[in-house]
């Protein structure tokens, strides 16, 4: 086999391989950042020497098993030092040792639950929470992360770097916390994921393709924790709220690289796939209780995907799900998409009088949105010069630079060339 | 990230209303499973026999429907996967695992990400 090509091969098991294990070793050895050593450790092995013997039949147990004897070694040097390593050193070499060949055949659901738990401890910044969940669950490197981020990658190396050692330094237990505890820490777990999705979602169509698919990479995750969590119901809200957001990918972004508006897509070209396991993630949320945020927000994303267009869209219901979801996550970005809602469902005089609730909002007064809504009802009632002055205020207020030429195309009368 | 659909081919077919023996299809839902414990799998399905099957074939501008079985026909469709993989390899790693038989062929075939672009 040519070495380019086994090289690719590495690197595919590794995808496949890396996360469970680093997640095996971390529950022996008691320390993400040893784990994640000594897995990159037969990593480098493994690309020594699989151009020469072949791939094994099983990579992962072999590389569990290399994994395994680096660990004895590194263990063995430090051991007069420390007598907890000496300890784990000479568990792995008896039987007392949980068998790390066994546990890739196991259910290994629990130790990645404990290194996702892990990987977002509030001890560490989002930045790191981000880099580190990438690195030891996605199966990303350093480089990837780093051209995804738009970082230099010695930025990368360096958060996750630090973000090891302030594990390490905090005596970061490797489980899955108790109580009040999994329930904060598991809102943590669901909050990177989704902003590691946002940050594909932001890339436009002119960026790197590892950018965009930070988004397949946030679902993947995303699919995972509903695997090994089943009975969360944010989990699957999440999942389904991703899902969703997904199918609509190649249609929200036009040719130019423009955001198109939901109102202007091509329903015919959204995702059916990702549509159809939205909504089945969304029906198991809503089995396993009342809908949370995340579940709400997809909520709101299946009444669009079920509907054929703008008109046929049930807005009564996606107006009473934005009220929802106020109550429950109270914002008032919400409360304004709640007045766009309502705008459709009764008519541009109601959203205009929700929207003018807003108004004094210091969290929206440096909004665009905000002044583009305003306008936006103030066209349908035919009151065009204060609709173009609102349009005039958002394009002042926008920083996205296309964003800002459609508003100020909305300034000019209609039917007036620019 | 792309898509691929792994085609199995399998060797022989079961006759119609034998069922596969149960250790068989536990580890076919094994690997099932890891698929979805890894993230990566969007869709699977197993396909009846091809007794149960049609064939419409278009010669001379018109389709003919011919009925199963298809005795003359090769490497028939016996299910298939879909999946969300980093890359070929990735996708060629995943059918790897497959509890196959003796005998089977896994086709692992790239999904085209925009097909209407192409055109």
């Amino acid at each position: 086999m040519a070495a380019t090509a086994t090289q690719r091969t590495v690197e595919a098991v590794w995808r496949i391989e890396s996360p469970r294990l680093i997640a095996g070793l971390a529950r022996v050895v008691r320390d993400v950042g040893l784990a994640e050593d000594l897995a990159q450790d037969a990593l480098v092995v493994a690309l020594e020497t699989w151009p020469r013997s072949g791939v094994p039949d099983n990579p992962g147990a072999w590389l569990m098993a290399t994994a395994k004897h680096r660990a004895i070694d590194t263990l063995r040097r430090g051991a007069t030092l420390d007598r907890k390593r000496e300890q784990i050193a000479r568990e792995l070499e008896t039987a007392a040792a949980p068998d790390l060949d066994a546990a890739l055949d196991d259910d290994i659901g629990d130790d990645l639950l404990r290194l996702m738990f892990t990987a977002c401890h509030p001890v560490l910044p989002t930045e790191g929470r981000i880099a580190l969940v990438l690195r030891l669950l996605g199966g990303l490197t350093t480089g990837e992360i780093a051209r995804a981020f738009l970082v230099p990658e010695t930025t990368v190396a360096r958060r996750i770097t630090r973000a090891k050692r302030t594990l390490a330094e905090a005596g970061v237990p490797f489980e899955v916390p108790a109580g009040d505890e999994r329930v904060e820490r598991l809102a943590s777990v669901l909050e990177v994921v989704y902003l590691i999705f946002n940050e594909g979602y932001s890339a436009t169509a002119g960026d790197d393709w590892m950018r965009v698919e930070l988004c397949d990479d946030a679902l993947r995750l995303g699919r995972v924790l509903a695997r090994i969590l089943p009975g969360e119901g944010e989990v699957h809200g999440l999942v389904a709220l991703m899902e969703i957001q997904q199918s609509r990918a190649r249609e929200r972004v036009g040719p130019g690289g423009e955001p198109v508006l939901l109102a202007d897509q091509d329903r015919a070209r959204w995702d059916r796939l990702l549509i159809a396991r939205g909504l089945a993630a969304l029906a198991r949320a809503a089995e396993l209780g009342p809908l949370g945020p995340y579940g709400l927000q997809a909520a709101i994303a299946a009444c669009h995907a079920r509907a054929a267009s703008t008109e046929a869209t049930d807005w009564v219901q996606i107006a009473r799900l934005y009220g929802a979801l106020a109550e429950v996550a109270p914002s008032p970005v919400v409360e304004l998409n709640r007045a766009v809602a309502i705008s459709m469902a009764d008519g541009p005089q109601a959203g205009l009088a929700a929207v003018d609730a807003l108004a004094g909002e210091p969290a929206l007064r440096e909004y665009h949105l905000l002044p583009a809504v305003r306008g936006d009802m103030l066209e349908r009632l035919g009151r065009g010069d204060e609709a173009r002055a609102e349009f005039a205020r958002a394009a002042e207020l926008t920083r996205n630079e296309r964003e800002r030429e459609l508003l100020l195309a909305r300034t000019r009368p209609s039917g007036q060339a620019p | 990230m792309p898509r691929y659909m792994l085609l199995m081919h399998p060797a022989a077919f079961p006759d119609v209303g034998d069922v596969p023996p149960p250790e068989m299809v536990a580890e076919m839902l094994q690997f099932n499973d890891e698929l979805v414990q890894a993230g990566v799998l969007l869709a699977a399905d197993g396909l009846e026999q091809p007794e149960k099957g049609s064939r419409v074939r278009f010669e001379g501008g018109r389709p003919r429907v011919t009925d199963g079985p298809f005795t003359e026909a090769k490497e028939l469709i016996g299910g298939y996967w879909i999946i969300q993989a980093s890359s070929q390899e990735e996708a060629v790693q995943w059918a790897s695992r497959c509890p196959a038989e003796d005998g089977d062929v896994i086709e692992v075939r790239p999904i085209q990400q925009y097909p209407e672009d192409l055109a």
